[in-house]
């Protein structure tokens, strides 16, 4: 069994219902966007999938390893989850101290307890194939956002996850990077038969990029289907507006 | 009658400088109200410096009127001031600090148990000695047969007042037997770890000795033999020999007519000997007026001394780096502890951490190396090294751990949260992403402190560890002067401190560099 499944997902803070019943799918190589207003609930979603966070009713399912509701488990009892589930997060989160190459392979070395040489092997290879090889040397600070967001990537792909999530990564990058982002991630995705999901206020990155999106609106997953036909042709009211915005991109 | 107080009188206070130099402030501005206030009347008071912190029975607070002193210096400084014609007035200074404040005209004549010796008389207008103590050597009980003399106690730990000529005594047979001088700032503490077993012996004047025994009923016995013999006189500035002269024949006249014996009497420090020594005194004087007056300069007195402090001061500023090191060492590793429990602890153990912070940093220093030196003797009887060092080290330790704390808060969440996803322990995470970069944030407070530490390793000084800044008041007080030890301690200090903050900044822009 691969993939992610969430099902009733149910997240609350105090009296405030965050995110409702919400059921998500996504098969091996498939990109699903997560679309949806600021405060829909879409990084409360990638959070409570990539255990940073509680949620207070439903389960998480990532390739056999299930997450049930209560407070995040131990680090120690998640080696299973950690190994499947890599994360991109919005600010790129590099180690300021480590160099591009040293932030790929830091976890595979201490984390997996790989060979530093066939750490380095993977993680020269990840960089290659996302076009920032000759940044290796690199410290975070004299990065670009985009090659910084490129070596973000590498570091999540290193332990060879099956689920990718990342967090608004177009939202440092300009219009042809953004495209670009999406040919990589396509590659990725297929190549090695990984499921991504990325929260995103980008419609054109959505549609060149995702086979399929997702629409919360208030905590409630309002519409999903292929990416394509629910942006070509939207049903829901909280789909038009985004639609409506994607000129004018809110942060 | 018994006058000595059973109070706690330490004789010197030189480790509490502020204290000293703001007396010293008062003291000279009392002096210029004084002058002031005198310019209209015939006679004006005479004014005599002393150190009331010595305590009975030279100079001590009068427990029925404490703003009163009392002893019999005081009652001394009232017979020259009376044969004067002049009323005495008393203005308190630090033991140490008697010979350069009478220099100064903060006062016209020191008095309090000063003792007699070339490089006085070098400097200053010096009265006759007025009375003849002995430096005696006191052991523990089971030592008496033992230890009788200096020359007995080669290789063993001696305790004696810093700045004394007992001090200088054990330091001449330091070179001769190899015995180890221990230098204190007050002379109740010597005795008190010579019963401790802090150290084998203790060489004082014999009136200090005596008051130690009644004090502390016990612990110690004090060798019958003498180590040698001093005076007591009373100090004037070099300038001013005519009052010296006059202060002379008054005291003359008063070992005369009896007046001297019945205060020594009334003190309890009176001896048939001390009669035959103020009949010599009598008779030199009938023989050659004012010969005691001599004060023949000691010719290239200024080198040869840097000659012979400059090797000791070395020494010292060596012992200042080393105990730097390991108190900023144990610092720095409780520190990162303290901090570490602070940010990641359960609510007990962050609570009870910040109360360990906030007692080091609401407490003086000193009156933590006084409560782990002498307060837990009880308990466990620390080196004074070992105390020095771990007082230091767990008062930084409290500063380090504030600074470790913030610079473990600067770093990002979401990289912590990113260590997460990635599958790094929480340990894994602080040692590896969390640390490494809180250290580089901490590197220029952290380099702040060692310098700071440096500075204030010279409290341990209290506790008998002879640093650098205690060495050189040990020269100062020798040689007279600051001016010379002073520089010389000075560029000590930078010498260590200006590279260490050089290479500070070094590193730091190395890591911001990469």
């Amino acid at each position: 069994m691969s993939g992610l499944h969430v099902s009733d997902l149910r997240v609350v803070r105090g009296a405030r219902e965050i995110l409702r019943d919400i059921d998500l799918d996504l098969g091996p190589g498939e990109i699903c966007a997560l679309m949806g207003a600021s405060g829909a609930g879409k990084s409360t979603v990638l959070r409570s999938v990539a255990a940073l966070q509680a949620f207070d009713g439903g389960t998480i399912d990532v390739g056999g390893f299930t997450l049930h509701p209560g407070p995040v488990p131990r680090q120690s009892r998640l080696r299973e989850l950690r190994s499947r589930v890599g994360m991109v997060f919005q600010a790129h989160s590099l180690f300021e101290h480590l160099t591009a190459l040293e932030n790929v392979t830091l976890a595979p070395v201490h984390a997996l307890r790989w060979p530093r040489e066939k750490a380095r092997e993977v993680a020269m290879k990840l960089l290659e194939e996302l076009g920032v090889a000759h940044r290796a040397a690199a410290y975070p600070r004299e990065l670009s956002g985009g090659e910084a967001q490129r070596v973000a990537i590498a570091r999540a792909l290193a332990p060879d996850p099956v689920l990718l999530l990342m967090d608004e990564p177009t939202s440092a990058l300009d219009p042809a990077r953004r495209g670009a982002l999406g040919d990589t991630l396509g590659e990725l995705a297929r190549g090695g038969g990984r499921g991504m999901l990325i929260s995103t206020h980008d419609v054109e990155f959505a549609r060149a990029a995702c086979d399929r999106v997702v629409i919360l609106s208030q905590g409630v997953l309002v519409e999903e289907g292929p990416a394509r036909e629910v942006l070509a042709n939207p049903k829901h009211p909280a789909t038009r507006e985004l639609l409506q915005h994607r000129d004018s991109p809110a942060a | 009658m018994n006058p000595i107080p059973t109070t706690h009188s330490p004789r010197l206070g030189r480790s509490r400088r502020l204290a000293v130099s703001s007396i010293l402030f008062i003291a000279a501005l009392l002096g210029v109200c004084v002058r002031a206030s005198a310019q209209s009347a015939a006679k004006p008071p005479l004014r005599w410096g002393g150190d009331a912190e010595g305590g009975a029975p030279f100079v001590e607070a009068d427990p029925a009127d404490p703003s009163k002193v009392r002893g019999f210096d005081v009652e001394i400084a009232e017979m020259i001031a009376r044969g004067l014609g002049r009323e005495p007035r008393f203005i308190q200074v630090a033991w140490a600090s008697i010979e350069q404040s009478v220099e100064r005209g903060d006062f016209e004549v020191g008095m309090s148990g000063l003792e007699d010796r070339p490089e006085l008389r070098a400097r200053h207008s010096v009265s006759i000695p007025y009375y003849e103590f002995h430096e005696v050597v006191a052991v523990r009980p089971g030592d008496r047969n033992r230890y009788r003399r200096l020359s007995d106690l080669a290789g063993k730990r001696v305790a004696t007042l810093g700045a004394t000529m007992a001090y200088q005594m054990l330091l001449d047979e330091q070179g001769r037997s190899g015995l180890v001088p221990i230098s204190y700032d007050d002379d109740v503490h010597p005795y008190s770890d010579l019963a401790a077993g802090r150290v084998d012996a203790v060489l004082l004047d014999n009136i200090i000795a005596e008051r130690s025994l009644r004090r502390m009923g016990g612990g110690f016995v004090i060798q019958p033999e003498p180590a040698a013999t001093g005076h007591y006189v009373a100090v004037f500035a070099k300038a001013n020999a005519a009052l010296r002269d006059s202060a002379n024949q008054i005291l003359r006249a008063r070992m005369r007519d009896g007046s001297l014996e019945r205060t020594f009497r009334r003190w309890g420090v009176w001896s048939p000997a001390q009669g035959e020594y103020f009949q010599r005194v009598l008779a030199a004087a009938a023989q050659s007026p004012e010969r005691e007056a001599q004060t023949a300069a000691v010719p290239g007195a200024g080198e040869r001394s840097l000659r012979t402090y400059l090797p000791a001061l070395l020494r010292a500023a060596v012992i200042t780096l080393i105990l730097s090191c390991l108190a900023m060492a144990l610092a720095v590793s409780v520190g990162i502890a303290v901090a570490a429990g602070r940010v990641y602890g359960p609510p007990v153990v962050r609570a009870a951490l910040t109360v360990y912070v906030e007692v080091m940093r609401g407490t003086p220093v000193l009156l933590q190396l006084f409560v782990i030196y002498y307060g837990l003797s009880g308990v466990v009887r620390l080196p004074a090294f070992a105390a020095a060092v771990l007082g230091l080290g767990l008062n930084y330790a409290a500063y380090e751990s504030e600074i470790y704390r913030a610079a473990l808060q600067a770093i990002p969440r979401s990289q912590l949260e990113a260590g997460r996803t990635l599958g790094l322990s929480e340990w894994q995470i602080l040692r590896l992403v969390r640390g490494p970069q809180a250290l580089r944030l901490a590197l220029a407070p952290m380099t702040n402190d060692f310098v700071a530490l440096l500075k204030d390793s010279s409290l341990v000084s209290v506790i008998t560890v002879v640093e650098l800044t205690k060495q050189t008041a040990i020269y100062a007080t020798n040689v007279g002067s600051w001016v010379v030890p002073g520089m010389l301690c000075s560029a000590l200090y930078l010498a260590f401190s200006l590279p260490l903050s050089r290479f500070a900044r070094r590193l730091e822009q190395k890591w911001s560099a990469a």
